[in-house]
């Protein structure tokens, strides 16, 4: 049926088999649908946020996929301006998840400001001294860049390319993605580092406040550091499970392999500096703030134990290091797979520790540790954008030369 | 976001976020015009159609 829309020389599986895989994700989408459509038109009440949870599950889901996106801008400085020639077979499907990703953090902020009407007053009256201000531009336009870079793979399409404008334009944006890979860089570095401030500046908030250089707090550079290095493991994770789902090698292991040096180089680097801000923090910070770092880990029942720091730092930090700076154990297929999920699960429960718990935190001696539940208001939203940008993979991935291996690692064979 | 917009002020913190969002601005509004006018100057020559790139 869409036979002519499919790129020459691969395979896909039956028009019907795809639309009924597509069931269950656009039934999902519907649903987010309608709890998004009851977020704004009967405000946010509707969700399970209190004054000890204002930032909650979208805020954690933003930062969450703003974090795993991140391997679209690192992975493009890495092609583009580093010069990693090797990148060019994976970069198509890091824009894409990217896109997909920076899409889904700009639709659950639109949900979460309660009032989308007045969503452009952040750049009409900026207020220029918020490093929210900051996010919000830099996030609309890295998301305007990755349009940008996701519009010459359309243009590639069978029957787009066939246009003689749309292939010379595809062409033109080829040359000249460099500049905006390098734009899309300097973009993410300021708004990943900005989300990262957000919690190093609150001064009132001890658990999350961090010392830094002039204006940015320490978690200014963690953030933008953790996204370089779990981002293209995110990358490299969603494209493992494509390989799953439609049974074919789609990128060779020379590039799973550079890709995972680099990313356990980064990562590696990363948590030698986390551990040095958590040690900072906990010996010389936190006993200026009249607390003791235990208490941090004591009082929550155990929701937000110490279990949590050996959780981010230990398995999901150190683990996936060991794994993918050793060539032999990278090189193991499920060792590899084990590393580059538990790098993912990292950087989440990072987000999650920095953005809930340091709010979540009692400060005053007559505050209580407050439980959240998310509503199913805020489940659905939040799995709407991760339904959606299924969605939007597997349209690409059937329609668009998206592997450029993908012809050479799974031969057709000629009826 | 423009000079005549209420609570503007000519001060750093204006410089600084409006001037860097304007340069992106302008980098990828110049940028994508100039693809798309050398599309059309390419077209025009007879350029394109096929899968030569």
């Amino acid at each position: 049926m869409d036979s002519a829309l499919i790129p020459e020389g691969v395979e896909r599986c039956s028009f019907k088999r795809f639309t009924l895989g597509m069931i269950i994700p656009a039934a999902l989408v519907i649903w987010g649908l309608y709890a998004a459509y009851l977020c704004w038109f009967k405000g946010l009440n509707q969700t399970n946020m209190n004054d000890s949870y204002g930032f909650a599950l979208w805020i954690w889901a933003d930062l969450a996929v703003i974090a795993v996106g991140g391997g679209a801008f690192f992975t493009g400085f890495l092609r583009y301006v580093v010069g990693k020639d090797e990148l060019k077979n994976i970069i198509n499907f890091a824009v894409l998840v990217g896109f997909c990703c920076y899409c889904s953090a700009m639709l659950i902020l639109a949900i979460d400001i309660g009032q989308p009407l007045r969503g452009w007053f952040i750049f009409w009256h900026a207020n220029v001294h918020s490093m929210l201000t900051e996010v919000a531009f830099c996030l609309s336009l890295y998301l305007t860049v990755l349009a940008i870079e996701y519009l010459p793979l359309l243009l590639e399409n069978r029957k787009l390319d066939q246009v003689p404008f749309f292939h010379n334009l595809g062409h033109n944006m080829h040359e000249v993605m460099a500049v905006f890979a390098a734009t899309g860089a300097f973009l993410s570095c300021f708004h990943q580092g900005s989300l990262g401030g957000v919690t190093g500046v609150l001064y009132g908030r001890p658990f999350g406040m961090r010392e830094g250089i002039f204006i940015w707090p320490w978690t200014f550079f963690l953030y933008t550091w953790s996204a370089a290095a779990c981002g293209p493991c995110f990358t490299m994770l969603s494209c493992k499970i494509t390989e799953m789902i439609t049974g074919k090698k789609l990128v060779k292991d020379n590039v799973y392999n550079l890709l995972a040096k680099i990313s356990g180089w980064m990562l590696g680097t990363y948590i030698v500096a986390k551990i040095a801000d958590t040690l900072w923090w906990a010996i010389v910070t936190v006993p200026t703030t009249g607390f003791t770092f235990m208490e941090f880990y004591n009082n929550s029942n155990n929701f937000h134990g110490l279990w949590i720091l050996i959780l981010e730092i230990g398995v999901c930090g150190l683990l996936p290091v060991a794994i993918l700076v050793r060539k032999k154990w990278r090189e193991n297929s499920s060792l590899f797979f084990t590393a580059i999920l538990l790098a993912v699960i990292g950087v989440c429960v990072n987000r999650w520790v920095m953005v809930m718990q340091p709010m979540a935190m009692p400060v005053m001696t007559f505050d209580q540790w407050v439980l959240y539940l998310p509503s199913w208001q805020e489940w659905a939203t939040t799995i709407l954008p991760v339904a959606g940008g299924i969605i939007i993979i597997a349209l690409s991935y059937r329609y668009l030369p998206v592997f450029p291996q993908e012809r050479e690692l799974n031969p057709v064979e000629k009826s | 976001m423009f000079p005549n917009v209420w609570e503007w002020a000519w001060d750093a913190g204006h410089y600084i976020f409006f001037g860097g969002m304007w340069y992106v601005l302008a980098i990828l509004f110049l940028g994508m015009n100039w693809c798309v006018f050398k599309a059309i100057k390419d077209t025009k020559a007879g350029k394109g159609g096929g899968h030569d790139h």
